[in-house]
């Protein structure tokens, strides 16, 4: 039986999911849901966007104005929208891969213009949706089917990323932690210019296999385990932050936004909004 | 009321996208279209419109994309290697039938090839470009007053029969100056949009002309969008039956309407013995050719193609018959051609004169291939 927050803010016609059984997707849409309820976004101004992935799948499932465009040109498309229609809220769900690998140029531009959008990155550290391949923020040493014998790549921290290139708030949570999920999702969405934040996910079927991390309930215990709070993690050393995750806001600043100063551009040239 | 005004081809268009009423644009600088993108950022803050120029070609159309589907018209403006980059995501506006118009100022390829020179190189490009049967419209002006209008016709047609347009330019034209009527009475058409009241709405129902009436963003109308093979609701599916009756329909919503779609000029044809067959650019070295020809008396006629896909086929296949030799030109290495052989029929001796060194071809070239085409048994 759906939930009442289900019944409310998806598309129950469109459920059971595609999503295999133990995969986090569900939980951070479910998250998401609650984040936009509690924030009171109208559901007329809100638009949700997503690239390519079984992260970005979940726009079917959500009732609202909902676009799944090509695989990492997300945040492309929602630029177009936010800065055409600069009063619709504007959310980007996405995957690690969608993101940082294909859509790495667009998240960095995005962070640098400081657009008013809200980036949510479902990161398993795998390509789910082509069956296990490695992304760019899958540690280096681990396996997938194209990392046989082992990934030689660094990983992208993307938190870290986003903040230096721009983003004015940054943060990563763990799907594990779905209550602070579900707060930070909701700075997020209150957030004037662009907000990313990072939620730790988990695919069982995939990454999960391959690296021999367990069951999902193995997978989300490891997260519970290893997680350290930003401030905790700031007397740390790298070496015992080797293999944790770090949660918590990372930049959470104020800066002009993108549509904002567009908007005085046309004044300027004596337009009309 | 009209007014006459001396412009660039590329100017032309920007006036003809604002009269048309775009008020977005996003694009990425590139030779020999860039002046497009420089116009917009001008012009469109005075409106109150928006210009952005985006990190490359990828995320340009994707933008477009984006403010499309909050109802407002967007165009973006690009050459060769960009138009090129553009590929996928036009894919995307068919398949989610998202209108939109792209501009591609042809240069001389392949790859940067020669950034200056003008070309018709990529006229097969525009029509499979991206990948999959798709549908798709293209138009080509030949001079700077008919960009200024066929800018505007594409918008109509983008909006009319919600999906991308392409308008396809040469150097040749985008960099001409040439005076220009600005006439005020043109026919603007602009989006349908649902009568029904509020709620979830089945947007990708097919309507007049097989177009769906998509709800803009915003609207309270809430529906998916999506690039996968989608039924009306706009959900993804992988049902067989639903997966072509829409890919049927997207090519239908096109082919059915052809005869709206279609269009072409026909130069001195009624008695014409040799028909050339020339579109863009290359289509005033046409014009003059055929002006030689006729003061040597041979009596030489051109068609033009202004809607370049889908081709007016009826009209060249009557002018091939009749006249039996049919010479193309086209600033590429035979492209097009093979099109008007199809159509001409395998009675029809078809002649070809390109150019592929970044320069024009001549009329005397024409003359000469022509006469020998006249005057053999
Ligand atoms: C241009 C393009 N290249 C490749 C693909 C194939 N593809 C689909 S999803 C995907 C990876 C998705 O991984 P991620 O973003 O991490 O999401 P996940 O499936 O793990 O949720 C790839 C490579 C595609 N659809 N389009
Ligand atoms: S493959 Fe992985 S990411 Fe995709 S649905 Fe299954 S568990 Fe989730």
């Amino acid at each position: 039986m759906p939930s009442e927050l289900v019944k409310r803010e998806m598309r129950t016609e469109n459920l059971p999911h595609i999503w295999c059984p133990g995969c986090s997707h569900g939980s951070v849409m479910r998250a998401l849901c609650q984040a936009i309820e509690n924030v009171g976004l109208e559901r007329k101004n809100t638009v949700i966007v997503s690239g390519i992935g079984c992260s970005s799948r979940a726009v079917g499932y959500l009732n609202f104005d909902t676009i799944h465009t090509t695989h990492g040109r997300a945040l492309a498309f929602a630029t177009g929208i936010k800065l055409a229609n600069p009063d619709l809220h504007v959310i980007v769900l996405t995957g690690d891969g969608d993101i940082s690998a294909i859509g790495g140029n667009h998240l960095i531009h995005a962070c640098r213009r400081n657009i008013g959008i809200t980036c949510i990155v479902m990161n398993n550290t795998i390509y789910g949706m082509t069956g296990g391949q490695y992304s760019p923020t899958t540690p280096t040493g681990d396996f997938g089917t194209t990392a046989p014998y082992g990934n030689i790549d660094k990983d992208f921290d993307i938190p870290l990323l986003a903040a230096s290139a721009g983003a004015t708030f940054a943060a990563r949570t763990t799907a594990y932690g779905i209550a602070q999920t579900i707060t930070v999702m909701e700075k997020a969405l209150k957030h004037k210019g662009f907000s990313v934040i990072d939620v730790a996910s988990i695919c069982p079927s995939y990454y999960g296999r391959r690296n021999k991390k367990g069951d999902a309930v193995k997978m989300l215990q490891w997260q519970k385990e290893n997680s350290v709070p930003v401030k905790m993690a700031q007397n740390m050393t790298a070496e015992e932050l080797k293999g944790m995750i770090v949660t918590g806001i990372f930049k959470d600043v104020e800066e002009p936004e993108y549509t904002e100063e567009y908007q005085k551009i046309i004044e300027k040239a004596g337009g009309k909004r | 009321m009209s007014k006459a005004v001396l412009m660039q081809g590329n100017e032309a268009c920007v006036k003809g996208a604002l009269k048309a009423g775009m008020r977005f644009f996003a694009g990425y600088p590139i030779t020999p279209s860039t002046e497009i993108a420089e116009g917009c950022a001008v012009e469109l803050p005075k409106l109150g419109g928006k210009f952005i120029q985006m990190e490359d070609e990828l995320a340009s159309m994707a933008a477009v994309i984006g403010a499309s589907v909050t109802g407002t018209k967007a165009m973006t403006a690009t050459s060769g290697p960009g138009f090129s980059l553009k590929q996928e995501n036009i894919g995307y506006a068919c398949e989610a039938e998202i209108p939109c118009v792209i501009v591609d100022v042809q240069r001389s390829g392949p790859s940067t090839g020669l950034p200056t020179s003008s070309s018709q190189g990529d006229v097969m490009q525009t029509r499979w470009g991206t990948h999959g049967d798709h549908p798709i419209i293209v138009l080509s002006p030949s001079s700077v007053s008919e960009t200024y209008y066929l800018t505007i016709r594409a918008f109509n047609l983008a909006e009319k029969y919600m999906t991308p347009v392409i308008l396809l330019m040469d150097e040749m034209i985008g960099h001409l100056r040439e005076t220009v009527n600005l006439y005020d009475d043109v026919e603007i058409i602009n989006r349908k949009q649902p009568d029904e009241p509020e709620g979830n709405f089945e947007a990708y129902k097919a309507g007049e002309n097989l177009v769906p009436v998509l709800p803009v963003f915003g609207s309270g109308h809430y529906y998916n969008i999506t690039g996968l093979t989608h039924n009306t609701w706009g959900f993804p599916t992988n049902n067989r039956k639903i997966a072509g009756d829409l890919n049927s329909r997207l090519l239908n919503k096109i082919e059915k309407n052809r005869k709206d779609i279609e269009s072409f000029e026909e130069y001195l044809c009624d008695d014409a013995e040799l028909l050339i067959v020339a579109y863009g650019g290359s289509a005033r070295v046409g014009e003059e050719s055929v002006d030689m020809l006729r003061k040597k008396g041979i009596k030489a006629g051109m068609y033009r193609p202004v809607t370049i896909w889908p081709m007016a086929e009826t009209r060249l296949a009557e002018l091939s018959e009749r006249t039996g030799k049919v010479l193309v030109i086209e600033h590429n290495n035979g492209q097009y051609v093979h099109e008007v052989e199809r159509v001409a029929g395998k009675k029809v001796e078809v002649g070809f004169i390109g150019n592929i060194s970044g320069s024009y071809i001549l009329p005397t070239e024409v003359v000469k291939k022509a006469e020998e085409m006249y005057y053999a048994k």
